[in-house]
């Protein structure tokens, strides 16, 4: 316990910059998104004080913990804290927000207050990302759960593409149904755990006896939520939608910080709360998880659009995320949870290198290019590593954590890990294609004189190439910060990694 | 002690503090009458909304002191003041103020009234027009609304079925007619108040058959009487059901569940604006405190006997009142029927049949009260040349011509549908629990599955407020007055709060949740 409320501070900071974003007068608006910028500044240096503090050696789960009573009658308290998972999350959600704040920069006219809300907004959901990371009630999680949809509904609906009406319903729809569903959960957990006035602490619902059937419901309650969020196949059909019509720096932020609350709560609740019922469920979830991997890559072939693609090559890349926590391996553990971050830059990488390119061309589609390096060469550069480090390029961040999957995968179920290996061949297929259709042959005709990569698009690429290729090239502190927290959740569904088999020693993926 | 038997009729005693917020606002109700006789047209109206705002304050405050005191039966226990009663009589005092703030509004041009300048005149005749010209208004709107509420008050506190039955019509009978009252779409409204009014007969006869039943069964209209007998009951079972049945059909008419809610959307569609959210408000919390009474001081003991039989009702309810406010292209009316499916909330509370379900339904009815009575405001604010624009296109690209107005009414949206950090969440959460509590888990099931898909339709509002182009410049916000400004505030902040900091509510309603037999 610490006296200073750093987790607070820092989720309070964006919120305090969007109201004043909102507010700002006639006079100033202009000067918006200065003032969103400095704001999300503030909040990356004060998350690199939280990690500063962070001690990866700490017996107790969450650090920098918080805990006031909030709504006593419901057992609802104010609590937060961090451990290595939730840290990292936060991490990339303070990295990416001024990234996409720098990418939105001409997003929206400076004519009357819409700017001032595109950006408030984005705070505002800056704000949430700490506080549903950071939550350690599971009530307090659910209420960032759910709010958080209010900010990115707004700015799909109102910021979006032509079929923005429909994929921000969509989206909403879709993620109000998986968190209405998840609530029954909730309170059914919260009335068979011991009550009081701080009863829906994690803590305090962790290690319960359910009884079998109870747990199982519960689980799939929570489960379905968080595969919705993921999203997973059945329930990904609102992603290529929301990702395609989306402002390309909120397509960022929502694939790359908000769905991984999905992947993010089934390690932090699913499996922990339910280790009975997540056992039982496993052989569903892994099937589902590579169906995700092979069906995800095999649409994102076949996509004319290059936001749907990069959409789709993530429903294949959350197949791998869920792949590895399920596989309950600390192997595989390991490599999910630096997945999600790694993804997470990745794909901004190329979600804000393609609107780049949307921009100068006018239209998003793959055959509207063609010959692109030869216009922009610099663009197409950034553009084909990003997705060299999508398609798990060895030296890219991708390709470490990919790894880690597959081999934490394999010592339990096999099977399960060669047919996922499918997906990094398919991978390499639908990214060097789209590249190869955009980028190479001749210097398409009807395109003028294009600036190339501008001093402030710079700034957005660069330290997402740096996360990507220091990640890459040196991932140990990230594993370090994310390890612990992975033996403590082997712990809490008392598992134990395997024994290697003679001769395929388990750590050799880790030496590359 | 029977309440024929006696020969010689003493005089009850009757503690007239704990009586005094009825007597206050009957009070007031009948000051208002006089008012109408004796001041000059000119004056009446803002005499008329001061002194229903005196009487309703001053009631309020009756209700604060007598919170202090001991709670206890009254006037030959036909009136009973216990903890749910002064909670409920505190909220319908409050969400009534707020309605008679709505209904004080009045607009710029010779639409801007919401009431007829006489309701006596024929429909499009000339002397309707000659009324209108001459700028007559109808101010016996509130001594009406003040009569209805002083039943309102009564309802909730009956302690026998007589009592309650004519608490339900004194309620009842000036909102037929507050009904009827629209300036525009007359016949509309008209036919809304006959409407009204003929369901709502059959359904007081419904009450009284029961009652009757109840009566036969038990010997006595007392609710703790029927208690006592339902526990110590042998045969006789048909007669106690079929009252208990027809009993709640009366009141599941008032709140408007399933299947007795074919009144609803034509009723809320037809009526003054103003009125629809007073009645959407109060009423429901009168009736849902009536019905609270009657379930659980009265038959409770039974209530595995026709437990299912609610059950059903309850997701009937929620399923149909979401489903087909999907269909509606009327805000009225979809407001209608999401009343319907909020009524279905409610009930998946009040049927946990414990404290918590109790004090559940009391948070949910101050949270859905204070909602709806900002919508309904909200709804008075759209406008076009004719008066109100409630076709849903009409709010097409709201957000622009008015941000704060399109605003505010996503955030009262966004309540209904239940979204964290607003009222509707808290509420829901609270009702949710106590059935889950309480074997009613398939309940919150279906609840939830239908607050996904009312969801749906609260959103497409939202859409066409924010997302889509303006239709066309007829529909223009109006400039409200400082009336209409402080109901949808007070609407608003309550809104948020109770979704923020709700715990000295839910405290309250804690405390309050314990019948007194």
């Amino acid at each position: 316990m610490q006296s200073f409320p750093w987790l607070t501070v820092t989720g309070v900071v964006p919120l305090v910059g969007a109201v004043v974003v909102a507010l700002l007068p006639r006079a100033l608006a202009p000067r918006a998104k200065v003032v969103a910028l400095a704001a999300s500044l503030v909040t990356l240096a004060l998350t690199i004080a939280l990690a500063l503090r962070f001690d990866t050696g700490a017996a107790e789960q969450f650090q920098l913990a918080e805990q006031h009573q909030w709504i006593p009658q419901f057992g609802v308290s104010y609590a937060v804290g961090v451990d290595g998972i939730a840290l990292v999350l936060v991490a990339l959600a303070a990295v990416l927000t001024p990234v996409c704040l720098l990418a939105a920069w001409h997003d929206v006219p400076t004519v009357g207050r819409r700017e001032q809300n595109y950006m408030a907004l984005i705070l505002v959901l800056e704000t949430m990302m700490i506080g549903v990371f950071s939550a350690t009630d599971v009530f307090l999680f659910y209420v960032f759960f759910e709010a958080m949809l209010i900010p990115v509904y707004f700015l799909i609906g109102s910021f979006g593409g032509p079929r923005r009406q429909y994929a921000a319903v969509k989206f909403l729809l879709y993620s109000l149904l998986g968190g209405l569903v998840m609530l029954v959960a909730v309170i059914a957990l919260y009335v068979a755990g011991p009550g009081g006035p701080d009863g829906f602490l994690l803590s305090k619902l962790t290690g319960l006896d359910l009884g079998v059937g109870a747990e199982r419901l519960m689980f799939l309650g929570f489960f379905f939520a968080f595969a919705v969020k993921a999203p997973m196949f059945p329930v990904h059909t609102w992603l290529p939608d929301a990702a395609a019509e989306a402002p390309p720096p909120v397509a960022v932020l929502l694939v790359g910080v908000l769905d991984k609350v999905g992947t993010f709560g089934m390690i932090r609740f699913c499996l922990p709360l339910f280790p009975g019922a997540a056992k039982w469920a496993t052989p569903v979830v892994l099937v589902l998880a590579v169906v995700s991997i092979v069906y995800g890559a095999l649409l994102a072939i076949g996509q004319t659009d290059v936001m749907r693609l990069i959409a789709y090559t993530s429903v294949s890349h959350f197949g791998f995320i869920v792949l590895g926590i399920f596989a309950m391996t600390s192997t595989g553990q390991s490599g999910s949870m630096l997945y999600m971050v790694n993804h997470g830059f990745s794909t901004a990488a190329l979600f804000l290198v393609a609107a780049m390119l949307a921009v100068r061309r006018g239209s998003s589609r793959i055959p509207d290019f063609g010959g692109w390096q030869r216009v922009t060469p610099l663009i197409a550069g950034v553009f084909l590593i990003a997705g060299l480090s999508s398609l798990a390029l060895p030296g890219l961040s991708t390709f470490v954590s990919e790894f880690l999957v597959l081999v934490g995968t394999f010592q339990r179920y096999p099977v399960a890990g060669v047919v996922a290996t499918v997906g990094i061949i398919l991978a390499a297929i639908y990214i060097l294609l789209a590249y190869q259709r955009m980028m190479t042959g001749p210097r398409p005709e009807a395109v003028g004189v294009t600036r190339d990569l501008t001093r402030r698009e710079a700034w957005v690429v660069a330290p997402v190439l740096a996360a990507i290729i220091g990640l890459g090239v040196f991932p140990g502190p990230v594993l370090d910060v994310i390890n612990p927290a992975v033996k403590r959740t082997m712990t809490s569904i008392g598992m134990t990694d395997p024994a290697p088999r003679a001769g395929v020693p388990a750590a050799e993926g880790t030496a590359k | 002690m029977s309440m024929l038997g006696a020969a010689s009729i003493t005089a009850p005693s009757i503690s007239y503090h704990l009586l005094a917020p009825v007597l206050v606002v009957f009070g007031a109700a009948l000051v208002g009458v006089l008012v109408e006789a004796f001041a000059p047209r000119r004056a009446r109206h803002g005499v008329q909304v001061g002194v229903a705002l005196v009487g309703l304050i001053a009631a309020f405050v009756t209700v604060v002191l007598a919170a202090d005191r001991t709670k206890a039966a009254t006037a030959a226990r036909a009136v009973i003041v216990d903890s749910p009663t002064l909670f409920l009589q505190g909220t319908i005092l409050v969400l009534a103020a707020l309605g008679v703030l709505t209904m004080a509004e009045r607009f710029a041009g010779n639409e801007g009234d919401a009431f007829t300048s006489t309701a006596a005149s024929v429909p499009g005749s000339a002397y309707e027009a000659a009324t209108a010209r001459a700028g007559w208004t109808q101010t016996e709107v509130f001594p009406l609304t003040m009569l209805a509420i002083g039943g309102m008050l009564l309802f909730p506190a009956a302690g026998d079925l007589l009592t309650m039955f004519v608490a339900l019509e004194v309620l009842s009978l000036p909102l037929y007619l507050l009904s009827g009252l629209a300036r525009r779409r007359r016949l509309l409204s008209q036919e809304a108040a006959l409407k009204y009014f003929l369901l709502g007969s059959f359904s007081s006869a419904f009450f009284l058959f029961g009652a009757a039943m109840l009566f036969g069964f038990s010997g006595s209209l007392y609710l703790s009487d029927i208690a006592t007998a339902v526990a110590t009951r042998g045969g006789q079972d048909g007669m106690l059901l079929l009252g208990i049945g027809l009993v709640s059909t009366g009141l599941l008419f008032k709140v408007g569940a399933v299947p007795f809610h074919a009144w609803t959307p034509d009723v809320y569609q037809g009526a003054p604006t103003p009125i629809t959210g007073f009645m959407a408000a109060c009423t429901k919390v009168a009736a849902f405190g009536a019905l609270l009474r009657f379930l659980y001081v009265a038959v409770a003991g039974a209530r595995w006997d026709y437990q299912p039989v609610l059950w059903t009702v309850a997701i009937l309810t929620m399923v149909v009142g979401s489903v087909l406010a999907i269909t509606q292209t009327d805000v009225k009316r979809m407001l209608a029927y999401s009343s319907i499916a909020h009524a279905g909330f409610i009930l998946t509370g009040v049927l946990a049949f414990d404290r918590s379900g109790l004090s559940g339904a009391l948070f949910y009815l101050v949270a859905y009260g204070f909602t709806t009575i900002g919508a309904f405001a909200v709804v008075t604010l759209v406008r076009d040349s004719a008066g109100e624009a409630t076709h849903l296109t009409q709010w097409a690209g709201l957000a622009r011509r008015s941000p704060l107005v399109a605003g505010v009414f996503a955030l009262f949206l966004m309540a209904f549908a239940g979204i964290p950090l607003t009222s509707g969440f808290t509420g829901k959460y609270a009702v949710f629990s106590a059935a889950i509590a309480h074997g009613g888990t398939w309940l919150a099931v279906v609840g939830v599955l239908s607050s996904a898909v009312a969801a749906f339709f609260y959103v497409r509002v939202i859409v066409l407020m924010y997302f889509s182009d303006p239709d066309g410049d007829a529909v223009s916000v109006a400039a409200p007055s400082a009336y209409t400004i402080i109901a949808i505030g007070v609407g608003a902040a309550a809104t948020v709060l109770l979704g923020v900091v709700p715990s000295v509510l839910l405290d309250l309603a804690d405390r309050s949740a314990l019948f007194l037999p």
